[in-house]
């Protein structure tokens, strides 16, 4: 029989055997391309620099300062802020609606919950353009819908002129990540107790006043966890905005600069230090808000 | 009538609206993909209201001219669907073979660095892709990757990384060690222990961890559209849909063909594994 202490060296062996490839991609593709990214930004470069140089260009604040003092990225930042703000809200808030009412069994509650996620699970590539011409005015059905049958004096023009473009991306993204809020949801609906809320009953709490002082504060700590993801992948996006309009009609956001910067004028140097400034912003956004929830729970308790 | 009673009717009445409402706005989109894709483009463009078509006005015509090849008057559907079919399958078969150990490593192993590897897979995971886009898209330009599937099989991998090690661990600390611990007295070795006793056991979720990384992959669009741009023949169903889309000459209604076929699959998946999938993506929030 080994002794304990070989079997700890021997532990220790294949522990690290069995690690060190998926480290290794992850290292390669992840954690080096992030430190990469802080270097480039640093560096004035072309993609022919990085080719013929590496990592050895001179150093600069260039990037930042063109970035920093550039208004179309202070517009980007703020689209990007109105943006994720418009469909974190949205989307927890049609999360809940839906989470309490498929809260109690009916019938084909399971199926129709499966039903419910397929704009999550769906290709966004597809979904998006279901949208793009359902929402088209020449031949989508919600512009004929809206002239022949609602009376409108003619079709929007929904992804192609501001403001309505931000709101109907926004829209979207509400469809798409509803169903996210609604699975995390209807888990935390189904882990509480039903006693509280029957104490409620018995006490006279009508059903709102239930919700609201009884149910609601129960869900406030995963509510207060999904805000915190929702924003993070939100501020972060850029399939759905890019497929939907391309950035055009003010919904430039933060991501879709870096991509314009990185392939339009192959500047990526400028791409990297958007990208990182974009990091940095989210960094302080999240310490603010752990801080802020922190204190919150303080409070509450 | 209390003001409980009238808010309990309001409220049962109110119920069944929001469940109905909901239903229709997550399935009409869907319904419409697969009515228009048996549009004529011409019957479209007369009357886009009339969504669904006439009996005598179904035509196949847009499918067969999606997936056939362009020397076939076609626009190449059946490569874009091999070369996602192959990206997917590639990316879901690597991920697991890495993850499996490496979780197995998380939840068995003593060795310097474990929790420091743990959480590296955890902070990993809250940066932005496109923050990983712009150096992952230079290097393998540099390495010679950057218009291969090979380097998109790479990037995906990383891209569902962390969140398989996490399922996987969550799911493998579950399982008691003493199992393996009593395997390895009888004198199986670490490796012998994991094929044999671990991964049978660890099954199900193996296979979850698969068909997340399968749909991540099928579905990803950013690094297909950085990597492949320029490659047509590389292209996946995504990027190609993409592509063809933006230019007007290939007509809507074929298009809407071509993302039945793009949904068609991860449809069938989920339908036949909606708990596993449904698991992952809680956990992977959205990476891709």
């Amino acid at each position: 029989m080994a002794s304990p202490r070989v079997s700890l060296r021997t532990d220790a062996r294949d522990g690290i055997a069995l690690i060190t490839p998926v480290t290794v991609v992850v290292g390669a593709v992840i954690v080096l391309p992030i430190l990469w990214t802080v270097v480039l930004s640093f560096q004035d470069a072309r993609y022919i620099d990085v080719a013929r140089n590496g990592l050895l260009n001179e150093l600069t604040l260039d990037n930042f300062t063109s970035v920093l003092t550039d208004d179309g990225f202070w517009e980007a930042m703020l689209t990007t802020v109105e943006y994720s703000v418009g469909t974190t809200l949205g989307s927890i808030v049609v999360g809940l609606v839906a989470a309490l009412a498929f809260r109690d069994a009916f019938r084909f509650r399971a199926p129709l919950r499966a039903v419910m996620l397929l704009p999550y699970v769906a290709p966004v590539v597809a979904t998006t353009f279901v949208w793009q011409v359902a929402l088209n005015p020449q031949y989508g059905v919600v512009n004929a819908f809206g002239t022949e049958i609602l009376g409108w004096e003619r079709p929007v023009p929904f992804l192609s002129t501001a403001p309505t473009a931000l709101l109907t991306v926004i829209a979207y993204d509400i469809w798409r990540y509803f169903p996210f809020a609604f699975i995390f949801l209807g888990a935390a609906l189904t882990g509480l107790s039903r006693e509280l809320e029957e104490a409620a009953v018995v006490d006279g709490a009508t059903p709102l006043q239930k919700f609201w002082h009884v149910v609601l504060p129960q869900l406030m700590p995963t509510i207060a966890l999904l805000a915190l993801f929702r924003m993070v992948m939100a501020f972060n996006e850029f399939d759905d905005i890019f497929l939907l309009t391309g950035g055009a009609a003010d919904t430039q956001v933060a991501s879709i600069r870096v991509y314009e910067q990185l392939t339009g004028s192959s500047d990526i140097g400028g791409a990297s230090a958007t990208a990182a400034v974009m990091a940095v912003f989210l960094g302080l956004a999240l310490v603010v808000y752990l801080r802020l929830t922190g204190r919150f729970r303080e409070v509450a308790r | 009538m209390s003001a409980a009673a009238v808010q309990t009717r309001v409220l049962r009445v109110l119920r069944v609206v929001v469940i109905v409402a909901l239903v229709a706005a997550t399935v009409l989109p869907f319904a419409y993909m697969v009515s228009l894709s048996f549009v004529r483009i011409e019957d479209l463009l007369r009357d886009p209201l009339r969504v669904v078509p006439a009996l005598d006005r179904i035509t196949t015509e847009t499918y067969r001219q999606v997936l056939a090849s362009e020397e076939d008057g076609g626009w190449g559907f059946g490569r874009f669907m091999r070369n996602s079919a192959l990206v997917a399958l590639a990316a879901a078969a690597l991920t697991t073979l890495l993850c499996v150990p490496a979780a197995y490593a998380l939840t068995r192993l003593r060795f310097a660095g474990r929790r420091q590897i743990g959480a590296l897979f955890l902070a990993v995971y809250l940066f932005p892709t496109i923050i990983i886009a712009v150096p992952v898209f230079v290097g393998f330009q540099v390495l010679g990757l950057g218009s291969s599937l090979i380097g998109l099989v790479i990037a995906y991998i990383a891209l569902t990384v962390p969140v398989s090690v996490h399922m996987l661990r969550n799911h493998l600390a579950q399982i008691p060690e003493s199992i393996d611990e009593a395997a390895v007295l009888d004198g199986a070795g670490r490796i012998q222990t994991m094929l044999r006793i671990t991964i049978p056991l660890a099954l199900p979720t193996i296979m979850s961890t698969a068909l997340y990384s399968f749909m991540i992959a099928w579905n990803e669009f950013l690094f297909a559209l950085l990597f492949l741009s320029a490659k047509p023949e590389l292209w996946t169903v995504s990027l190609g849909l993409t592509r063809l889309s933006d230019g007007q000459e290939v007509a809507r209604t074929v298009l809407m063909a071509g993302s039945v076929l793009l949904t068609l699959p991860i449809i069938l998946l989920y339908a036949v594994a909606e708990r596993a999938l449904t698991e992952g993506l809680a956990a992977g929030a959205d990476k891709g």
